[in-house]
């Protein structure tokens, strides 16, 4: 079985191809569904049973979707500490389906598009991701994946408040729209906090690159909507692109006064970075994070040849403690995965062009 | 209370936030609260929710919260309090008045206006698959095949009674 999850190392995920509208702002865009089972208990009051119930009737609905085809799936409980950490930082499930792994389990369709975690909060978690800005792409899969699976499942739904989840925050729509942002522009000028506070204002949470609770690393914020009742999921994703492209517009315009204003500052900054992360023997993880996002605004400037974001996009997740330690193929303390993340930064950087005079 | 972070002001700025049933609090004075910035920001939503919870349980009719419990899980709307996640899908009909509201309060419309699954638009299908049979009825008598007209009349009459029923 772990020999599946080790084949995910060998492949780029849909969402790191750095592909896709406005790819050079917008990392990926994802698409969650949260759906229950009707009369199970959630999370809070469940029992093995239950959840033994639940993970055989998804099991069987799932092998029912044309759309998710021979997917891939793991008992949360049956995986190793790295390789459960491993599917949380390819975005594959969420850090709370780790916690409390047992009776946990999560099905992961072709290219990583589709995962649906179940028994997390919500019986199921159906999640789409893709490449660049594509909010729409991924309602259509998952909501298509949605109606196979609902012909299978017996949802819990009313008619009032649509569909019922374990947190009243998810109820309705059930859905959760993000798109995950690299903004350093904004962070370079000091605009972000102003930014992040008017989109809160506006119906909408920022957070990390891992989530809830997680602190925004590397210039990455992921926006979503805050609201999932008394919309329908296109009004709500209209929504969150309407915000979205006044924030990407202005991200494009503090880039452009980066270099109209300070182009040596932001070139010496990038360069900087780029000279570190050449030669450096051992380095942290949060250090890779920054240094990989002053490389990659670089490259979005063409201030730097050579480059492609795919590369740098999964630099950002192969620098993660738990792929350090898969690539390696074993267990890793905090010193030697600094060596090796230094070392693998070094030689996927490494044949790079000089700077274009 | 002295602010968490600099021991030194007064805290103004009060978090609460609960992950995995667990209460966490964060005092902090204005200005390391604008220090922390994003981060603040970020935990509003949570704590946003949770005053809206206390706020909802002044103005609750005390029969829903106090005695009755989820038929089905056992769960209590002084539970679904403390852990803020309810216990089951019939938890909703059971704290109907109650979630109403505070539905009302986190979304700002307790209306679902969103998809319907598969499985129960169903009867919308056999509306269009009625509206197809009355269609060929026409088509039959314009073509006076009265024989097949006849066999579509009481397929309809089968259709309309299921529909009634």
């Amino acid at each position: 079985m772990t020999k599946d999850l080790d084949e995910l190392l060998k492949q780029t995920s849909e969402w790191l191809r750095g592909a896709g509208p406005v790819s050079d702002i917008v990392m990926s865009s994802r698409i969650r569904l949260a759906r229950n089972l009707e009369k199970l208990p959630f999370a809070t009051r469940a029992t093995k049973q239950s959840q033994a119930d639940v993970l055989k009737l998804v099991k069987e609905g799932i092998a029912h979707s044309p759309t998710l085809k021979k997917p891939l799936i793991f008992e949360m409980g049956e995986l190793s500490e790295v390789d459960r950490q491993f599917l949380v930082e390819r975005h594959l499930v969420s850090r709370e389906h780790v916690i409390h792994p047992d009776h946990k389990a999560v099905a992961i369709g072709q290219g990583e598009v589709i995962s649906i975690m179940i028994n997390e909060e919500d019986h199921l978690r159906i999640q789409v991701m893709q490449s660049g800005l594509n909010l729409a792409d991924a309602w259509t899969v998952s909501d298509t994946l949605d109606d196979e699976l609902s012909e299978a499942i017996p949802y819990a739904y009313s008619s009032d408040w649509g569909y019922l989840t374990c947190c009243p925050t998810n109820t309705g729509t059930g859905m959760r729209a993000s798109v995950m942002l690299h903004l350093p522009a904004l962070v370079l000028t000091k605009q972000i906090n102003k930014v992040l506070h008017t989109i809160t204002k506006l119906g909408l949470t920022a957070r990390g690159l891992y989530g809830e609770g997680t602190e925004a690393s590397g210039n990455f914020f992921q926006i979503s909507n805050q609201v999932s009742l008394g919309r329908s999921e296109e009004e709500l994703i209209e929504n969150i692109e309407r915000i979205l492209k006044e924030v990407i517009h202005q991200e494009q315009t503090a880039r452009e006064a980066l270099v109209t204003n300070n182009r040596i500052q932001l070139e010496d900054r990038i360069w900087r970075a780029f000279g570190i992360l050449r030669h450096a023997q051992t380095m942290s993880s949060n250090e890779a994070l920054d240094l990989l996002s002053a490389v990659r605004l670089g490259m979005d400037l063409k201030l730097m040849n050579g480059l492609n974001r795919s590369t740098l996009n999964e630099l950002f997740i192969f620098s993660q403690p738990a792929h350090l330690q898969k690539l390696e193929g074993k267990t890793l303390t905090a010193r030697e995965r600094d060596a090796k993340r230094a070392q693998l930064l070094r030689t996927r950087l490494g044949n790079h062009h000089e700077k274009q005079t | 209370m002295v602010c968490e972070l600099c021991k030194q002001s007064q805290a103004t700025v009060h978090l609460t936030e609960i992950v995995n049933e667990q209460m966490t609090e964060l005092h902090l004075c204005e200005s390391c609260a604008n220090q922390k910035g994003t981060q603040v920001e970020s935990h509003f939503g949570l704590s946003d929710l949770l005053s809206g919870l206390a706020d909802t349980s002044k103005v609750q009719e005390p029969e829903e919260v106090t005695v009755k419990a989820c038929p089905t899980c056992g769960m209590s709307y002084e539970d679904f309090r403390k852990v803020g996640r309810l216990g089951c899908s019939e938890c909703y009909p059971t704290f109907k008045r109650s979630l109403g509201s505070l539905l009302k309060r986190i979304h700002g419309s307790p209306i679902h206006l969103g998809k319907t699954p598969a499985r129960l638009v169903k009867p919308a299908k056999s509306k269009t698959e009625l509206a197809e049979l009355k269609k060929k009825l026409e088509r039959a008598i314009e073509d006076e095949e009265f024989e097949e007209a006849a066999r579509l009349r009481d397929q309809i009459r089968r259709a309309e009674q299921r529909e009634h029923s």
